[in-house]
């Protein structure tokens, strides 16, 4: 199994322990704030992608035949979905990025934050993270 | 008093449950929910009496078109204007407001000048950006003082012989500020100038009165007044219409076509190319009676005394800021807590069943101006109660508890 994969299973296996929304958005917003901070000086206007509700800066970089990703958002539930994306997407081969697929989001009922009518930034952030990883592998 | 209990039961969608709890629906200035009568009415129109309108000889075509016609004059009686072709049916008010601004482009000039305000909703500034790309005029804009009214004094230092039209919000969508557009309308004519109201936040709150108004032009929306989405109101003074350029070519709007030249119909139907969305026209004239049965005034009550109460509790909550402190408001409260995101305190409110907007609420400006990045928005409707706002407190709590 991927790392990508198993990450994902895990994520997968934390969530199942919830018993309601309270439970799930109380752990989203600690990831939030858990999540490693961006260095300020990519918070850049080229690094941003602005949801009409929230806005999400996303920074990749590729040392050592692994992409890394930093990213960070305005709005602290879709900081949660950034850090889980971030786990799940960072420090991995790119090739293993591009190809991946994504299946934890709706596993654990938060498919409707993936709505591109929500225009939180998170469905954009996820297909530039893919395009950095096409970038990288090539 | 209003028996409320009595107008919820006429809103079918007020009893369902969102994420297992009652809905409490506090997103009334983006739409408004629809009573039965709106509902039927437009069921009805496509069961029984569907043709199109102003076309056939036959009788369906007849009776369509008297239904479509019948709404003209509810309309024209809603707002006290002089005759019934000065009500324009079209798609909402920001189409409304684009057939005036495209109108525009031809009657404008360098020079000229176009007064807006820094409230506006993106609808009543980017169309009249546009005019003024066509036509050389300027655009100038009205400051918002830290209430989140208008700066009069500014706009009376903007007025000269250049201005040729002002178009304002009646009431901001944002802010809740109710404009003072009576004297806007009499400051503006005095110097020649034509203007331009958007009522879309206004016309469900206030009583209406266009001959007394005065307004050359005034627009709003149909499902914002309990009616269905897709129809808006462009009401305009006879002469003013009269010299108005035509906006979309098409059937209907035309007198006599050749390839030659073409001549157009005169007003309403110079406005109203294509067939138009005839069963919302229909089913628009029950959301109409639904008011005038109620009474606007007693809405208006209604509205104050749960904006007073909403107001009242919101402010006990620490950290929580209000936008727009206007002394004249409708029933709209925009705040922040603190430093926490307006999406994060809706996503929370949404799973407790309460249904607020947040976001810039397309007044990017109105953002820009206070430095923020958006709002959560309670807007209130005739049937909501004071329980509903007790519900929707405890949210934002629980909300701030979760997010703090």
């Amino acid at each position: 199994m991927s790392t990508i994969k198993k990450i994902q299973k895990e994520i997968i296996a934390d969530f199942e322990m919830f018993d309601d929304w309270i439970q799930k958005y109380e752990y989203l917003i600690d990831l939030g704030k858990d999540l490693a901070p961006i260095n300020e000086k990519n918070k850049t206007e080229e690094n941003l992608i602005k949801g009409c509700q929230s806005r999400v800066w996303l920074h990749a970089e590729y040392t050592d035949g692994k992409i890394i990703f930093t990213a960070d958002s305005d709005a602290i539930m879709t900081k949660g979905i950034v850090a889980m994306l971030i786990n799940v997407l960072s420090n991995q081969d790119p090739k293993d990025v591009a190809t991946a697929k994504l299946n934890f989001i709706k596993k654990i009922g938060l498919t409707e934050q993936l709505s591109p009518t929500r225009a939180n930034g998170l469905v954009s952030m996820i297909k530039k993270m893919k395009l950095y990883a096409i970038a990288f592998n090539n | 008093m209003l028996d409320i209990i009595e107008i919820r039961k006429q809103f079918p969608i007020l009893s369902r449950k969102v994420n297992g709890h009652d809905l409490v629906y506090f997103d009334n200035g983006a739409t408004t929910q629809k009573p039965q009568s709106v509902i039927t009415a437009e069921s009805n129109y496509y069961q029984n009496e569907n043709s199109n309108v102003h076309r056939g000889v036959h009788f369906l075509s007849g009776l369509a078109t008297d239904r479509f016609e019948e709404t003209r004059i509810t309309i024209q009686n809603f707002i006290n204007a002089k005759h019934s072709r000065e009500i324009i049916f079209t798609k909402g008010t920001t189409d409304s407001i684009n057939i005036v601004a495209n109108g525009y482009r031809t009657l404008l000039n360098k020079g000229d000048e176009i007064i807006i305000s820094e409230l506006e909703h993106h609808s009543n500034i980017v169309p009249w950006q546009m005019c003024c790309e066509h036509s050389g005029a300027t655009l100038k804009v009205i400051p918002l003082l830290d209430n989140g009214s208008l700066d009069m004094i500014a706009f009376e230092n903007f007025l000269s012989e250049n201005t040729k039209l002002v178009s304002i919000s009646h009431v901001s969508n944002t802010l809740g500020t109710i404009n003072p557009v009576e004297e806007i309308i009499e400051k503006a004519q005095a110097v020649g100038a034509k203007v331009m109201i958007d009522g879309a936040q206004a016309a469900s709150h206030i009583a209406l009165n266009m001959q007394s108004l005065g307004a050359d032009f005034y627009c709003f929306s149909a499902h914002k007044l309990y009616g269905p989405t897709g129809i808006g109101i462009l009401y305009g003074k006879e002469s003013v219409l009269n010299e108005l350029p035509a906006y979309q070519g098409g059937g209907e709007m035309i007198k006599e076509v050749s390839f030659k030249k073409t001549t157009y119909a005169g007003i309403p139907h110079k406005f109203e190319a294509g067939t138009p969305n005839i069963a919302g026209v229909v089913a628009f004239k029950e959301a109409i009676n639904f008011i005038t049965k109620i009474g606007l005034s007693n809405i208006a009550k209604h509205e104050k005394i749960l904006l007073q109460y909403a107001t009242k509790e919101v402010l006990k909550i620490e950290g929580l800021k209000i936008y727009g402190i206007a002394k004249n408001k409708s029933a709209i409260i925009s705040f922040n807590i603190n430093k926490l995101h307006p999406y994060d305190i809706g996503m929370i409110m949404d799973k407790m069943g309460v249904a607020i907007r947040t976001g810039h609420h397309c007044t990017q400006p109105v953002m820009k101006r206070f430095n923020i990045p958006g709002t959560a928005r309670i807007s209130l409707a005739v049937y909501n109660t004071k329980n509903e706002i007790d519900i929707c407190i405890k949210a934002i709590k629980k909300a701030k508890l979760m997010l703090s």
